[in-house]
């Protein structure tokens, strides 16, 4: 067993990494093809006049490229002291073997000219985890570079990671009776009885229908009584969401849920079963169909009519 | 210039064409395979090539001073990475200007494609004469 927050004290203990001297010096033919590929029109950049006569007095490099001057490059490799490769591979023993950037806080201190030679030193700032995410079960690692020219530093940044185990992320079959159960109370049990028969019923007050169904009218009266019509079961999608995240019991991400306008008027929400996200659309003609789950429960649902 | 909190930056569209990803991922000196190489970024569970992060908090830059114009000095600019920003996606960049002190100015961005926001942040600037 690996004791990450060890390693990370450990680690960190060690502080900066030796300051490493970036392949060239600032220069105009990187700045060109940087603002040319990103589209940057600043004249700062690449127009001596006037940057002669802007608030900089001659031509600076663009601030966002503190970083491309410390890149490794093709055949780059991470320093030996570099304190987040160290890391890496800490966290890659410990199983966390993925990786994934969340978090870039770049602070200017001035802007660099051309000739200037930067070197970039790095530490560790800081190691948390275990946390469960999206991705799986991770660690977030912090470092902070520092860009000098000679002994003065010109700009810095925070960059987070988060290094995460897949196998967390592994699919698990779904357990189909582990279902979010729906509350039944005195005013829907008649709805949950009708999906046990492989009705879909509808509360109706009077010549009122209403779903979902409540203990009174629209109106308020408390003096009307309920009974329920069960409904043809056809109608059209009126409005659905994909859902992706988080997992549901039961279910295999991701599923289509539905609002469907039924030829009676009112809207039921329900999965939409064996349908393909991308061919979803509004309008979309369903029917009813019945999931049972057990002696207790039947959830309506919805397929597409064919 | 003269700016409020809530000013609102012009929009900028950016269409991440392969071309597009590929020369910024190498103008920035990012040669990790995912950024220009499609076969490898598939292989490595990714849709197609996909935007790097030194682009990203160029094109926030680049945002935010076409609006504050050649004489804004960028202090800072902090970005969380949300939705990757595959190829043939097209990025819009919107921000307004949250925080005023003096000639300094805070600027909320974020960046939208096809699958959601790809990136959020905060630029400070200076802006010479804002406070004046």
């Amino acid at each position: 067993m690996i004791d990450v927050e060890e390693a990370a004290r450990r680690i960190a203990a060690k502080g900066e990494s030796k300051p490493r001297l970036a392949r060239d010096p600032v220069n105009q033919a990187m700045v060109n093809n940087w603002v040319e590929a990103l589209g940057d029109a600043n004249p700062v950049y690449t127009d001596p006049e006037f940057a002669k006569n802007s608030v900089h007095g001659g031509l600076v490099a663009p601030p966002a490229m503190a970083q491309v001057w410390s890149m490794a490059g093709l055949h780059g490799a991470r320093a030996a002291d570099d304190p987040l490769g160290a890391m890496m591979s800490i966290l890659d023993e410990a199983g966390y073997t993925s990786v994934v950037a969340t978090n870039s806080e770049q602070t200017y201190h001035r802007y660099l000219r051309p000739g200037e030679h930067v070197s970039s030193s790095i530490r560790l700032e800081d190691v948390t985890g275990p946390k469960r995410t999206a991705l799986g079960e991770g660690w977030f690692v912090t470092t902070r570079t520092i860009w000098r020219v000679g002994e003065e530093a010109v700009a810095e940044m925070v960059f987070r990671v988060l290094k995460f185990s897949p196998s967390a992320r592994r699919e698990t079959v779904p357990d189909t009776g582990a279902v979010l159960r729906p509350v039944v109370s005195r005013d829907t049990e008649f709805f949950w009885e009708g999906t046990r028969k492989g009705e879909l019923r509808i509360q109706r007050w009077g010549g009122v229908l209403r779903h979902p169904p409540g203990p009174m009218p629209p109106d308020g009266d408390l003096t009307a009584e309920a009974d329920y019509v069960v409904a043809e079961g056809t109608g059209t999608v009126y409005s659905y969401l994909v859902h992706h995240h988080p997992q549901v019991p039961g279910k295999k991400t991701p599923f289509v849920v539905a609002l469907v306008e039924l030829a009676e008027g009112v809207r039921v929400l329900g999965e939409l079963v064996d349908a393909d996200p991308e061919s979803v659309y509004i309008g979309l003609p369903v029917e009813v169909t019945f999931l049972r789950v057990d002696d207790e429960l039947t959830l309506p649902a919805w397929k597409v009519r064919a | 210039m003269t700016i409020a909190i809530g000013t609102e930056l012009p929009e900028l569209t950016i269409e991440a064409t392969p071309t597009f990803v590929i020369s910024t991922a190498l103008a920035t000196r990012d040669f990790q395979d995912v950024h220009h190489d499609r076969d490898a970024a598939i292989s490595r569970g990714s849709k197609d090539i996909f935007v790097n992060i030194l682009t990203d908090t160029g094109l926030v830059q680049r945002f935010v001073t076409d609006w504050a114009g050649p004489e804004a000095l960028v202090r800072s600019i902090r970005i969380r990475l949300g939705v990757p920003c595959y190829a043939y996606d097209v990025l819009t960049f919107t921000g307004h200007v949250t925080e005023i002190d003096g000639d300094d100015a805070e600027i909320a961005v974020t960046a939208k494609g096809s699958l959601g926001d790809h990136v959020t942040g905060t630029v400070r600037v200076t802006l010479p004469g804002a406070g004046s």
